[in-house]
């Protein structure tokens, strides 16, 4: 796939006869067309966070207009120490991780059982698909009011249907968000994510080379073998790109944790206690500073996340 | 689960014996359970509000459209954000485009020196955490005049979706065989007519991908429409989440505004489902 590049861009690399001027006139012509977004992506992503930067070392509250000024490295110190900072890092670790392995565990069971030909495949995966297509706060919505309420909702509608079948009218009733808010969170993500996961999965599966798979059938090896050995190695690449692009989106969640729980019960992540700090707090500075801090840490996972994809999307190039 | 599953695969085999059909029908029950969420709010918001909210639950109660009259016509109209949402998905799809087509031919065709980083930075932006660069776009756009205004979450728009739509398209555009670009160069064709003739019909799809995929994340986007707007530029999510506290019986009308909302991103999800996978992994997944 990217032998086009490659070829092109050793090209360029070439020493050329042609003087300077005329060298730098035509590097400038391949650059044009990619000046505007990348000065774009500069403009409204970088100097955003310069600005971030800057407020962090500040004493800024909307509330207190009059005592702006500098405020060194306090608004840091007040971040570390802040016990509610630190709960997010936890929760947010664990709602990342949470959905994306078990979305991907799913996905991966789901995505086996639909690579396979019987009735109404079609249906079956359009089906999956759905939740996928459901706008995320409106999903949430569902999930709250619909399905998780302790009184109309639908889970216990459905406990409620069951132990009256079998005669009984007393049926337990849990308030399923206050019992279990963070894994309220989660389910309701994981029904989001595994459609993703299950597509990107199922076309690794189908990208599988068939004729290896039937060679080694014929050599007598079982199928778990050949899920050890043969499919899974191959899907490896699949499961990182799935994991990986689920953790950028997941990592970010707010619109799951302010709708079904506005990040009461210990499910405020990352990005819900900074939207707090600077929306319903205003503290300017310390909420820079938290951003700053989430910006390092993120740096430091992302380089070993893009070497991940980096070597990825190499792996896809030789093939 | 996953072992017995693969005792039937792959697909194209000779019959199947009993192991495939209790495996078709763990699919189908899968398939349903995933969907029957969905199902639900579009039966609820055809329910009268007492029957929504029976326990055990009233599947097979009358139909009716109360919901979504109340939805539309019982409070504040529901119309200005659901126009304002499509202008900011539209546009700002638009913009992407413009700026994003450009930029992946400048990183595969005729790729700059340095392209790979280029491109690894645009994809680093996606990974920075949103919620950092809210704050100093809030006080521009306070400074500016810009809060509560349409363009600023077009601008937004765009730069969350252009690092995805660069690294679709160059995906794509690197599919253009080499064979075919020499061959139109030897013919004599200009750019023009070598974007015209040669480029185009091969990435027309991909083009498509992309588009489906911006306007499906500008059309959820919360966090920034919620910060950034209020009554004026308001869009449909900010709209959906006057329904975060419960308000007595509200559920058939919560069911249809969610049903609503959710519409055009399941008519153009459901359309394109192949464009979907695709546009999910950045084009890498063909």
């Amino acid at each position: 796939m990217t032998s086009v590049a490659e070829q092109a861009g050793t090209q360029t690399e070439a020493p050329r006869p042609s003087p300077g001027v005329a060298r730098k006139a035509s590097a400038w012509a391949r650059r044009a067309p990619l000046l505007p977004a990348l000065i774009f992506m500069i403009i409204v992503t970088q100097l955003p966070f310069v600005a971030t930067l800057v407020i962090s070392f500040m004493d800024w509250n909307a509330y207190y207009p009059d005592e702006r000024g500098f405020a060194g490295f306090d608004n840091f110190v007040r971040v570390f120490t802040d016990v509610n900072m630190r709960d997010a890092v936890w929760t947010t670790i664990l709602l990342t991780a949470g959905v994306v392995l078990i979305s991907l565990v799913l996905g991966l069971g789901i995505a086996l059982l639909l690579d396979r030909k019987f009735r109404g495949r079609g249906a079956v995966r359009t089906m999956m698909i759905a939740p996928f297509l459901v706008v995320p706060v409106a999903a949430a919505l569902i999930w709250k009011h619909a399905l998780y309420n302790p009184e109309y909702g639908l889970f216990n509608g459905a406990l409620t249907w069951v132990w009256g079948l079998f005669g009984s009218d007393n049926p337990p009733q849990p308030d399923w968000i206050s019992n279990m808010p963070l894994w309220a969170v989660i389910f309701s993500l994981v029904w989001q994510w595994t459609p993703f996961m299950m597509l990107i999965l199922l076309a690794g599966l189908q990208g599988r080379p068939l004729d290896v798979i039937e060679a080694a059938r014929i050599d007598g090896a079982n199928n778990w073998q050949i899920f050890r050995s043969m499919t899974l190695p191959h899907l490896r690449q699949y499961l990182e790109l799935g994991a990986l692009l689920g953790s950028i989106y997941i990592v970010q969640n707010f619109d799951a944790v302010f709708t079904i729980t506005s990040g009461g019960l210990g499910t405020a992540n990352l990005p819900y206690t900074i939207y707090q700090i600077f929306y319903q707090a205003h503290d300017y500075g310390r909420a820079s500073a938290a951003a700053v801090i989430v910006v390092i840490g993120t740096i430091i996972i992302a380089t070993f996340a893009l070497r991940t994809v980096s070597s990825l999307f190499k792996e896809e190039g030789r093939r | 689960m996953t072992a017995t599953a693969v005792r039937t695969a792959p697909p194209g085999q000779k019959k199947e014996g009993r192991g495939g059909a209790w495996l078709s029908l763990l699919a189908w029950v899968v398939g349903i359970l995933f969907v029957l969420p969905v199902l639900w709010m579009v039966l609820t918001s055809f329910h009268s509000e007492a029957n929504a909210a029976q326990n055990p639950p009233a599947v097979f109660a009358p139909l009716t459209l109360e919901g979504y009259r109340e939805f539309f016509s019982g409070g504040a109209s529901p119309w200005p954000p659901l126009l304002n949402s499509l202008t900011a998905s539209i546009v700002s799809t638009a913009v992407v485009l413009l700026l994003a087509i450009p930029a992946a031919y400048a990183l595969s065709i005729k790729p700059v020196r340095k392209w790979s980083d280029t491109l690894f930075f645009f994809l680093s932006t996606k990974m920075l955490p949103v919620v950092a660069g809210l704050l100093p776009l809030y006080l521009f756009a306070q400074y500016a005049g810009l809060l509560d205004n349409i363009w600023l979450l077009i601008i937004f728009y765009t730069s969350m979706n252009l690092p995805i739509a660069v690294w679709m398209m160059r995906s794509f555009l690197s599919e253009v065989p080499v064979e075919m670009l020499e061959a139109a160069s030897v013919d004599g064709a200009g750019l023009v007519k070598t974007l015209r003739s040669v480029i185009a019909p091969v990435v027309m799809p991909g083009i498509a991908a992309t588009a489906l995929i911006c306007f499906i994340f500008s059309w959820n986007e919360l966090l920034f429409a919620r910060v950034l707007t209020a009554t004026v530029a308001e869009t449909a999510p900010v709209f959906l989440t006057s329904f975060v506290t419960s308000q007595g019986l509200f559920l058939a009308q919560l069911c249809a505004a969610a049903f609503v909302v959710s519409l055009p991103v399941l008519v153009a999800g459901f359309a394109a489902q192949d464009k979907l996978v695709q546009g999910l992994s950045l084009g890498s997944v063909k």
